[in-house]
């Protein structure tokens, strides 16, 4: 199946084989899709550039999208590089390692601020910048997580950033719509990925969902991929502003136990 | 070598590219070896990963050296 035949992507959020970005670039790639990527440090560039090789992607670009003027400039190269785009992913988020455990009643002024730029607005950012790229319409999606809706020990204050996301994505697809351009998320089960090290007790979450999900396992990041595939391609046409669960089924719970210990 | 410090010694060499006559048990992760603070995250999720069990922060902290890795993996969770 070539779903995403002739589709050029660019890729925001990729660190190393655990990303759910990598998940997320390998099902595009297995479907046709041209993908460029884009790292957020220095740190990165050999991580990502062995992954870049095995996709044979050539557009992999360094991007703080904290700064503006690099946003600018990276979506100044990947229209020189691919003309136009019809997928943006974003798969980035972050936020003071002392503020993804205890209680979130303590979050600094400058971490909530720091989370909610680097998580939130980056999404804003990035969309306004690709617009102008995606004159044949275009699909856009980002990763989202249930601690947006519930409260999730240890979540804290990326559970509110993730509840802005989620909302950002609602405004940005009623913006957008009239030009064809889809704004989805998706809303992953708890997956081991660099950025999941941060958070507290994080085998404990995965532990958890694997106990209780109707599906009593946890997800992929290959079956991210699948789901971005379908919101990426032409299947989804008429889906946009929507949240779309890959978590085996957990956030359908009412009464989170597993039913063998309610005897 | 035992069979943990042969396992630990195939991820080193796979995570930082390091020469497998590098990894001796006094080797220091950060200055013999040269990992970086992204470096010592994926290894303590290599090893979490391999040996099927879970590394605090806390005690990822006190593993500065090769030497200490195994022995923090045959005691806590080779056990």
């Amino acid at each position: 199946m070539n779903l995403l035949e002739g589709k050029k992507a660019l890729i925001f959020g990729l660190a190393n084989k655990n990303s759910i970005a990598w998940g997320i670039a390998q099902a595009l790639h297995a479907h046709g899709c041209e993908l460029g990527f884009s790292y957020g440090f220095e740190q990165l560039e050999r991580r990502v550039r062995p992954l870049a090789e095995e996709l044979g992607v050539q557009f992999v670009e360094v991007c703080n999208i904290e700064d503006d003027a690099q946003i600018e400039a990276t979506f100044q190269k990947a229209g020189d590089h691919f003309g136009k785009i019809d997928i943006l992913v974003h798969a980035i988020a972050h936020a003071k390692r002392e503020d993804l455990t205890g209680t979130f009643v303590d979050t600094s002024r400058d971490g909530f601020q720091l989370a909610m730029d680097v998580s939130v607005y980056s999404l804003v950012a990035l969309t306004r910048a690709a617009v102008p790229l995606m004159s044949d319409g275009g699909s856009i999606i980002s990763l989202t997580y249930y601690g947006a809706e519930k409260a999730v020990p240890h979540y804290n204050v990326m559970g509110v950033a993730k509840a802005a996301l989620e909302a950002s994505t609602r405004y940005l697809a009623a913006d957008l719509g009239p030009q064809n351009i889809r704004v989805n998320a998706i809303s992953a089960g708890p997956i081991k990925t660099l950025s999941a090290a941060g958070i507290a007790g994080f085998r404990k979450m995965l532990k958890y969902t694997e106990e209780r999900a109707p599906l009593r396992r946890n997800v992929t990041q290959e079956e991210v991929g699948k789901t971005a595939v379908w919101l990426c391609s032409d299947l989804s046409s008429g889906v946009t502003g929507e949240v779309v669960y890959v978590d085996a089924g957990y956030n359908i719970l009412g009464m989170p136990e597993p039913p063998e210990t309610w005897v | 070598m035992s069979d943990t410090q042969a396992q630990v010694t195939e991820i080193i060499v796979d995570l930082l590219g390091v020469d497998e006559d590098q990894i001796v048990p006094e080797a220091r992760f950060r200055e013999d070896l040269e990992a970086d603070s992204l470096d010592l995250v994926e290894l303590i999720m290599a090893f979490e990963e391999r040996f099927d069990g879970e590394i605090s922060d806390e005690e990822a902290q006190k593993i500065t050296t090769v030497g200490e890795a195994v022995t923090y993996i045959d005691t806590h969770m080779r056990a």
